[in-house]
């Protein structure tokens, strides 16, 4: 499996937020996105998980983005971690289990969140619920991971967790794009991104700087 | 699936404001007429259909501006978008978990209502055949109207003014049915269009809801 992007642009409110950015990330390769605030990490995620419209050449070996079965191979991890208060942590994950398949009883452990499992999760800390998030991410055999800032709330240790799942995932020829402000603790490659410096190509501007 | 039917309707009876909500509501709307109207049973009679009708409407409002809401604000839409489940199939379970602890108990609670109003004997089981068979529609189509109103932060009142109207022809023909039966004349014909449209509703709207979905996503 590869992940080729070759020219990928983006326009969030009439402002070019990507542009003309090409990369690409082999089987078993962890990247890291870096750059300033408001860049666009995490509309590139965004994009890449099929949830935002772009222009460009996407594609995930032969399967092109916004095909049928584009999704199937995406796990996404935004800022929120889609968790519901009034529902247990293990009660949270068995939803997630039944709707992407996979065992969450695994998923709980590998989190370390078993001691857990049976309090609410509107009781849970910030760390905690992003842990219940990520282990949602254990579920299912999912190619490509799209976490967005991932480490955010977590303690070291749980850092260490989320790192290992990564490298886990990495060597079973998984790929992850990973946007953070942090270090983890793995080895990765890092894509660093700079805001498009084309002028937007908005045909009444056309000429009227130059 | 089943899945996220389970988890809908734990939430609809762990949140307050959920499932009975609803229900109380329309007890206390339809409780409330005699007292407006006094106690001319007679009136009470002739109003009683629509009265419950009108009623049951404004309790399906109540919960629908937080079906998609609750989910988009906390990710689990974007999340569910990603899923294997189609879009299509979501908005069907939740448009279902929806009438389950909705509109199943008005239609349970109407004929012990009816009793307040007077309406006459040979209207109750048309009156419960008329909501069973329209309030399916109902919430299918709070849910289409939910799905335009989700990326809005206080869109519960715009899901009001687009969602009634549209409950019109619903409203028409379940009321028309319930009142001709308590009036002794033949109510199935009313009763099949009734029907007739709420199977219309429910095959259309997923589709019109999931494509308001996708386009609220971006």
């Amino acid at each position: 499996m590869e992940l080729k992007v070759t020219n990928l642009s983006c326009n969030r409110g009439g402002r070019a937020v990507l542009g003309g950015l090409s990369f690409s990330l082999a089987a078993g390769q962890v990247m890291l996105l870096r750059g300033p605030n408001g860049v666009g990490k995490s509309t590139l995620l965004r994009a890449l998980a099929g949830l935002v419209p772009c222009t460009g050449q996407i594609a995930l070996d032969a399967r092109q983005l916004g095909a049928e079965d584009w999704a199937d191979q995406i796990a996404y991890a935004g800022h929120l971690d889609a968790i519901k208060p009034q529902l247990s942590l293990a009660e949270n994950l068995e939803f997630w289990a039944g709707a992407y398949g996979g065992n969450a009883q695994k998923a709980l452990v590998a989190f370390d969140l078993m001691p857990l499992a049976n309090r609410l999760a509107g009781a849970c800390s910030a760390g905690q619920k992003r842990r219940l998030g990520l282990a949602r991410l254990a579920l299912s055999a999912r190619t490509l991971w799209l976490l967005d800032e991932p480490s955010t709330a977590l303690d070291s240790a749980a850092t260490a967790l989320l790192a290992a799942q990564i490298i886990a995932h990495s060597q079973a020829g998984g790929m992850a794009l990973i946007a953070t402000h942090t270090d983890l603790p793995l080895a990765a490659d890092t894509l660093t991104l700079s805001a498009p410096t084309q002028p937007e190509d908005d045909p009444f501007l056309d000429g009227a700087f130059s | 699936m089943r899945a996220l039917l389970r988890r809908d309707l734990r939430l609809a009876l762990r949140t307050g404001g959920g499932a009975g909500l609803g229900l109380a509501f329309f007890l206390i709307v339809v409780m409330l007429i005699p007292f407006g109207i006094g106690p001319d049973t007679a009136l009470l009679a002739r109003v009683a259909p629509g009265v419950l009708w009108v009623a049951a409407l404004l309790a399906c409002l109540l919960s629908l501006d937080r079906l998609f809401q609750a989910d988009a604000e906390d990710g689990s839409l974007d999340i569910l978008a990603l899923s294997p489940l189609p879009l299509e199939g979501v908005v069907l379970i939740k448009a279902l978990a929806h009438w389950l602890t909705t509109g199943l108990p008005l239609v349970l609670a109407a004929p012990v209502l009816a009793i307040a109003l007077n309406l006459p004997e040979s209207g109750y089981l048309w009156l419960i055949a008329s909501l069973a068979a329209g309030t399916p529609a109902l919430s299918a189509l709070g849910a289409f109207a939910a799905s335009l109103t989700v990326g809005l932060r206080r869109g519960g009142l715009l899901l009001s003014l687009l969602v009634l109207p549209l409950y019109i022809p619903t409203l028409i023909f379940g009321a028309r049915c319930a009142s001709l039966a308590a009036n002794g004349n033949d109510a199935l014909p009313a009763f099949l269009i009734l029907a007739g449209l709420s199977l219309g509703t429910l095959a259309v709207t997923p589709f019109a809801a999931a494509a308001a979905l996708r386009s609220q996503l971006r």
